[in-house]
């Protein structure tokens, strides 16, 4: 079909003509930690769209039978770091203040048991309400939001994560560890200002 | 692997106390840990309420997480902008994309 070296390094056709067909299945899911990375409904339109053609133009240089979602994901992830997150850089990403270990557990386990007839999935999904997970969430500082969006949100391992970020295994389970430690603390403010947990301390 | 007793409680290199076990919860939750680690894990949790009811409670609340964050509608354009963004030489440089 065609002459060794003519295919050179334009993208051949028949990736291209694939791509559309093996990708889009995971727009939703892309949408969804865009949402999550730009954190408005404009640019998380945006980064979908560039992710896909960036995806497009490069898919030549995708090995076929690797995981293309993490594929996508990486490029996503990348272009949100390159040109979206310089936008809303915050002055101080690094302070997340300490939050006691099992923060959430110790301040809502109790209450959580108490619950007749509970599942403890059933009664944390009535007592968490969507938008406020996706708020607490979306208030971490980026550095930790991003692994924690890749790890809890999308099932990505440490190796994938470390990969995508560009940071050591060691600095992805750190990075988790303080910003899900910081999202439980905002899940519980978020509960304690609906009047859903009693202010008082037991000791 | 000699007697670690400096502070004279460890008997036994396998067994693990709940802060040996709950400083490894996220990883353990996470599915990171090597086959060895993780049983050693679920041996403590066999015989630890205390550390299986935190355990369980951030498993659920990782599938909380990820249900609640995961679940946003795609505006209705989008997939159709994207696709035909497949048949479009941006760049005028003869090739599509």
């Amino acid at each position: 079909m065609t002459e060794p070296g003519t295919a050179g390094t334009v993208p051949r056709m028949a990736d291209q003509a694939t791509f559309a067909t093996d990708a889009m299945q995971y727009a939703p899911q892309l949408y969804s930690g865009a949402l999550r990375m730009t954190r408005n409904k404009a640019d998380a339109e945006d980064l979908v769209q560039e992710t896909y053609l960036k995806g497009y133009r490069s898919y030549h240089s995708f090995t076929e039978g690797t995981n293309l979602r993490a594929w996508l994901f990486r490029i996503m992830t990348n272009t949100f770091i390159n040109s979206y997150r310089s936008k809303q850089r915050r002055p101080d990403e690094t302070d997340l203040g300490d939050v006691e270990d099992l923060y959430l557990y110790k301040n809502l386990g109790a209450l959580q048991n108490s619950s007749v007839g509970r599942s403890a999935e059933e009664s944390l999904m009535e007592m968490l309400p969507d938008d406020e997970v996706k708020r607490a969430l979306e208030d971490l500082p980026d550095n930790f939001r991003l692994p924690v969006i890749l790890a809890d949100v999308e099932g990505f391992s440490y190796k994938e994560i470390a990969e995508m970020l560009e940071i050591p295994i060691g600095t992805v389970m750190s990075r988790l560890h303080r910003g899900r430690k910081a999202m439980q603390k905002a899940l519980h403010e978020f509960a304690l200002a609906r009047g859903l947990v009693a202010t008082q301390e037991t000791s | 692997m000699a007697d670690q007793t400096s502070d004279g409680t460890d008997e036994v290199v396998a067994t693990r106390d709940c802060s040996e076990t709950l400083r490894e919860l996220d990883v353990f939750l996470d599915g990171e840990l090597s086959d060895e680690q993780q049983s050693a894990i679920k041996h403590h949790l066999d015989g630890c309420m205390d550390c299986l009811g935190a355990f369980d409670f951030h498993a659920e609340l990782k599938i909380v997480v990820r249900e609640k964050c995961n679940n946003d509608e795609m505006p209705p354009g989008l997939l159709s902008k994207i696709e035909m963004c497949f048949g479009t030489d941006f760049d005028g440089d003869g090739t599509i994309g």
